[in-house]
């Protein structure tokens, strides 16, 4: 990872962000973000980079495993848990309804 | 020629492209603009009778009960420059229930947006609590129980009353007053992921900066705190706020959720829009939504639904549904007078008394309904805007609207005014 500058000469758009370096997914911030895509995210709390081979198509606002997750993992976002992963999930894959549920209700 | 028509056809068809046109284009009077030095922030205001400032300065038909709507808007019909503020309650109401409906009800009148108030109602008890409730801030307000009379006599006597009123409200001018005069509280909607990222720590960095320079804050949303509430917890003021906020949260989660849900919530919370916009569970919209108190102030007290903050300036919760038109109407009878309204896939609500700033930081709402957004802050998206720029974006829209600027909510006709409803009528 490497540091990098919010704005100013050579400012580069993400496609993703995530929170904080613990988050294990990270949310498409562009539009038409598309399967097999080097994708090129930022972690907003410490300004550091990563990239990610993206493997599905990612709608804004949704979000990509950043690792390889498995059933029974928790997902964290904000460096917090936001549910129980409920089917593996490769890294640079889909992450939603579909594969986390809520531990809550 | 053909080739004209083709082109108009084009622009009507596509009057703007790439969303609101206006969103930095309003300049604010330069004195009057909030610098980022806020200490010395002003806006112009109406001082009511009681010391607190409003931004807007509606005269108000409001109904005791849902049998009272019809004479409240042939009122606002007959009088120009009156508003009806119609609801679907008000008979067979009891006990906490009761209380809540008289304190929103007053409160909402109280309000200092609103400079005076005719009341109706189906008969004069009820009617006259909220008329001498009203009547402690000192603003002008009567009010008309229709028993005995019919609509058509209260209709003629209440026109006559409100037009006294417009026309002296109409008359009454703005002040410049200092920023701690301002009462601004937040509640978000429609929320997507990019409302965690982008619109809601746009509202927490605005409460950051304004916070220490003496305003109310207030937010809310008691079961969209579950999964932050450890969070939460840890930004009360002290450990009996912090347990008193506690109780609320649990006795929510306990009295509505656990006591009357069918399954784990996942069709109604996260919302169907909420899930579009790629929020997966109640914890993720949680952890978004908590980013609206920033990260420095800590909320003093937990009110209950539509309780008017009495501890001084500073950041307070309140106990209330998550559902947007019933937590806004809330903090309105509350008494704070701009809301602060973060959305992710576009919620479009107003409230008829209260100017409500829709700040969004998803693009694609930006561009397919930007008509709806005041503060566009996609820019922390791209990374080409910081979040404290963002803040300041909000802030000088939150003073150019008390100013005077319409909201876009207000501009396009929003008036949701929704009573909160704790259980069944007698």
């Amino acid at each position: 990872m490497s540091s990098h500058a919010a704005s100013g000469e050579g400012h580069r758009k993400p496609h993703l962000l995530a929170h904080s370096p613990q988050d294990n997914v990270a949310v498409a911030v562009i539009e038409g973000l598309s399967a097999n895509t080097d994708a090129f995210g930022v972690i907003t709390e410490n300004d550091t980079t990563f990239a990610v081979h993206v493997r599905h198509d990612i709608p804004i606002g949704h979000k990509v495993a950043l690792t390889d997750l498995k059933a029974g993992d928790t997902a964290i976002k904000y460096g917090q848990d936001i549910g129980k992963v409920i089917k593996d999930v490769a890294k640079g894959e889909h992450v939603h309804v579909h594969n986390v549920k809520t531990k809550r209700w | 020629m053909f080739k004209e028509a083709a082109q108009l056809d084009h622009e009507i068809a596509t009057p703007f492209v790439g969303g609101a046109p206006d969103q930095f284009a309003t300049q604010a009077l330069a004195t009057k603009r909030a610098s980022q030095d806020y200490t010395a922030a002003t806006f112009m205001g109406w001082r009511r009778e009681n010391g607190r400032v409003g931004v807007r300065n509606h005269v108000v038909l409001l109904p005791l009960d849902d049998l009272s709507n019809a004479a409240c808007e042939a009122v606002a019909n007959n009088v120009k420059g009156t508003m009806a503020l119609p609801h679907a309650y008000g008979r067979l109401q009891f006990g906490e229930d009761l209380d809540l409906h008289f304190r929103t009800l007053i409160g909402i009148g109280s309000n200092p947006n609103v400079a005076a108030v005719v009341v109706i109602g189906i008969e004069d008890q009820w009617t006259n609590r909220v008329v001498e409730g009203i009547a402690k801030t000192g603003k002008p307000v009567c009010g008309f129980g229709i028993e005995g009379h019919g609509d058509i006599a209260i209709v003629a006597k209440a026109s006559y009353q409100a037009k006294r009123f417009v026309q002296w409200a109409t008359e009454l001018q703005r002040e410049e007053c200092p920023i701690a005069d301002l009462w601004v509280s937040t509640k978000c909607g429609e929320s997507d992921t990019t409302t965690g990222l982008a619109s809601c720590p746009t509202v927490g960095n605005m409460y950051d900066k304004l916070i220490p320079h003496g305003i109310y804050g207030v937010f809310g949303e008691t079961s969209e705190i579950t999964g932050a509430e450890h969070l939460c917890r840890e930004r009360a003021a002290s450990p009996d706020i912090a347990d008193k906020w506690y109780t609320m949260w649990k006795a929510y989660q306990d009295d509505v959720i656990e006591a009357h849900k069918t399954d784990d919530l996942s069709d109604s919370q996260p919302t169907k829009g909420n899930i579009a916009g790629g929020l997966t569970t109640i914890e993720e919209k949680a952890l978004g939504n908590l980013e609206k108190i920033g990260h420095e102030c800590r909320f003093i007290d937990a009110l209950q639904p539509a309780e008017a903050p009495a501890k001084g300036p500073g950041l307070y919760f309140m106990d209330t549904s998550s559902a947007a038109a019933e937590c806004v109407t809330l903090m309105a009878a509350a008494g704070y007078v701009v809301h602060t309204f973060p959305t992710g896939q576009g919620n479009v609500i107003g409230n008829p008394i209260v100017p409500v700033i829709k700040i969004t930081g998803n693009p694609r709402t930006v561009r397919t309904m930007g008509e709806h957004i005041d503060v566009d802050v996609s820019g922390v998206l791209s990374r080409e805007m910081t979040i404290p720029q963002a803040g300041d974006a909000l802030i000088d829209m939150v003073v150019r609207t008390a100013n005077g600027r319409l909201t876009a909510a207000e501009s396009l006709g929003h008036r949701e005014f929704v009573m909160t409803k704790l259980y069944r009528s007698a």
